[in-house]
């Protein structure tokens, strides 16, 4: 055990997320492993899509490619979680999940946490950027949020 | 046969409905797949019917109490339909007497028994989520940022839903005010004894905003069943018939896209439903009396009675009062046994057999007008349900 709960937003010990047996979201997971942000676009209709499949649902292309993209959104909703569902969290307190709505991307939406004051007041519409976080041991990264 | 021909009105009716004693999680004394026997022997016994007679079971959200292993432990003379609404949550209580309906019009079956068992103290709550290392496809994308559980799961949908319409936290507390104040006349009710005010709600912890303790329904043990028959059969037994007026099942564009990126996202997944509900039961939201609607979460249900045209979301402040969602003469009657915030979380299926007490009259929270009752199954998943239920004078 490494002791350095600060440096992740939620503490160790929650479900750790692999790509599917079949492999569809793997180059997602590996993407946020180097700090990058992978969306599937379809290369003939140009449609953003996530989550991944392994069809494009406008023109039916199969296989999408996966294209970089700035990680950056606006807050479509959000919570605050007081309720500890896994026993990772008994004691920790509350924390804020965010959905974060990418309009340069389509539009298409994603969960992360919102960094900083757990208790801060959230305005849906806010700007927010993207920040890597990567877990050493096993190694897996997930993409996190803050206002900008 | 033309289009207008395929229908469920009035082709079925509800003819027997049992149930359990009703548990709090992990209070059953009986396993899970005795309970189910226990509720469909109750189911039976309602309508009169020897339950060697049933030939067919339908079901929701993966029921553990298989059908061929319910007809070898019943003794049922054959098995003709094995229905399993695809689905989680309570989006397939309705969907399951569809599915029987459906049976039995299409000449599959004559006898099907539609049930739930759950026992979430046996094979783990759904609140919980220990014991998971790792995690693929759409849960990937959310628990490891602590969107775990059902609540947190459904918490941003709502919140996005209150943002759009202006819809503040006291529509969703008079859901559940509503709820407990039904409970309090039903013995078979949970939190009978257990009365809510306001004052007690306000007061309740957060489980994740917008929702308090009292916005999120229980975990609890138990089974419930009813018996459907082909209409021509409707009267044979002891109590009066309960017709199927129509039922509906699915969701819209794209409902599905995980997570999180359907593009109607501040919906319950009834925008299609709902209409598909109406007009196979050529009846409209003034000529239902009385609803039952699946309560996850209070805020789910201000969703799906709003997508069923009883008020605009931007009315939801006005008409979500305790006054209007009462027995015997609210505007709305709503949850008439407590439901699965305050009767029983049966995923559901309580609400069904709730809607057929109403028709028969023998409520313990009776509505004033109950000749046409609604459920709504399973606001926010996919796909979800509704059944319109409605007495022989409404044919």
């Amino acid at each position: 055990m490494s002791g350095k709960a600060s440096a992740t937003y939620l503490p160790n010990g929650l479900p750790i997320p692999v790509a599917e047996p079949d492999g569809l979201s793997a180059p997602y997971w590996a993407g946020l492993r180097q700090s990058r942000l992978l969306v599937q676009r379809c290369r003939y209709c140009q449609t953003w899509q996530f989550g991944p499949e392994w069809i494009c649902h406008r023109c039916h292309a199969f296989d999408p490619d996966w294209t970089e993209v700035e990680p950056r959104g606006r807050i479509y909703s959000w919570e605050r979680v007081w309720h500890p569902s896994h026993i990772a969290l008994t004691q920790h307190g509350p924390y804020i999940a965010v959905l974060v709505e990418l309009p340069h991307v389509g539009g298409v939406r994603m969960v992360g946490n919102l960094l900083g004051d757990p208790t801060q007041e959230v305005v849906i519409g806010a700007d927010v950027e993207g920040v890597f976080e990567h877990h050493p041991d096993p190694p897996y990264s997930l993409l996190q949020w803050r206002v900008v | 046969m033309g289009p207008t021909d395929r229908t469920l009105r009035g082709r079925v009716a509800v003819v027997g409905i049992g149930e359990t004693a009703y548990y709090r999680h992990g209070a059953s004394p009986d396993a899970e797949f005795k309970l189910a026997l226990k509720a469909i022997l109750a189911a039976c016994n309602d309508a009169g019917l020897d339950p060697r007679d049933i030939d067919g079971f339908a079901s929701y959200s993966d029921d553990r109490s298989d059908a061929s292993r319910l007809a070898a432990a019943l003794g049922t003379r054959r098995l003709r339909a094995a229905t399993m609404q695809w689905g989680g949550g309570g989006g397939g209580c309705c969907a399951a007497v569809a599915n029987a309906a459906a049976s039995i019009v299409a000449g599959l079956a004559d006898c099907v028994v539609v049930f739930r068992s759950l026992a979430q103290g046996q094979y783990g709550r759904f609140g919980q989520t220990t014991g998971i290392d790792t995690i693929s496809g759409e849960k990937a994308y959310l628990m490891p940022y602590g969107v775990l559980a059902p609540p947190q799961r459904f918490a941003m949908r709502v919140r996005r839903f209150m943002y759009e319409h202006g819809v503040r936290q006291e529509a969703l507390r008079a859901i559940a005010l509503a709820s407990y104040h039904h409970a309090q006349a039903n013995l078979r009710a949970v939190m009978h004894g257990k009365p809510l005010d306001p004052a007690k709600y306000d007061a309740s912890r957060w489980i994740a905003e917008p929702f308090h303790l009292y916005d999120c329904c229980m975990e609890n043990d138990g089974a419930a069943a009813l018996v459907l028959v082909p209409e021509e059969r409707a009267n044979e037994f002891r109590h009066k018939p309960v017709y199927v007026l129509g039922a509906a099942v699915g969701s819209g564009y794209r409902t599905g896209a995980a997570p999180h990126n359907s593009p109607l996202y501040a919906s319950a997944s009834f925008e299609t439903v709902a209409s598909d509900l109406y007009r196979m039961a050529s009846l409209g939201p003034s000529d239902v009396g009385v609803v039952q609607s699946y309560e996850n979460f209070t805020g789910g249900v201000v969703m799906a009675l709003a997508e069923h045209g009883f008020f605009k979301p931007e009315e939801a402040n006005d008409f979500l009062t305790l006054e209007n969602l009462i027995a015997p003469s609210g505007r709305l009657p709503l949850n008439t046994s407590g439901g699965n915030l305050a009767e029983c979380y049966m995923h559901g299926f309580e609400l069904v057999l709730e809607a057929v007490r109403q028709v028969r009259g023998a409520s313990s929270n009776q509505a004033a007008r109950s000749d046409v009752a609604m459920v709504i199954g399973g606001p926010m998943v996919t796909p979800v349900s509704n059944l319109l239920l409605g007495s022989g004078g409404t044919l």
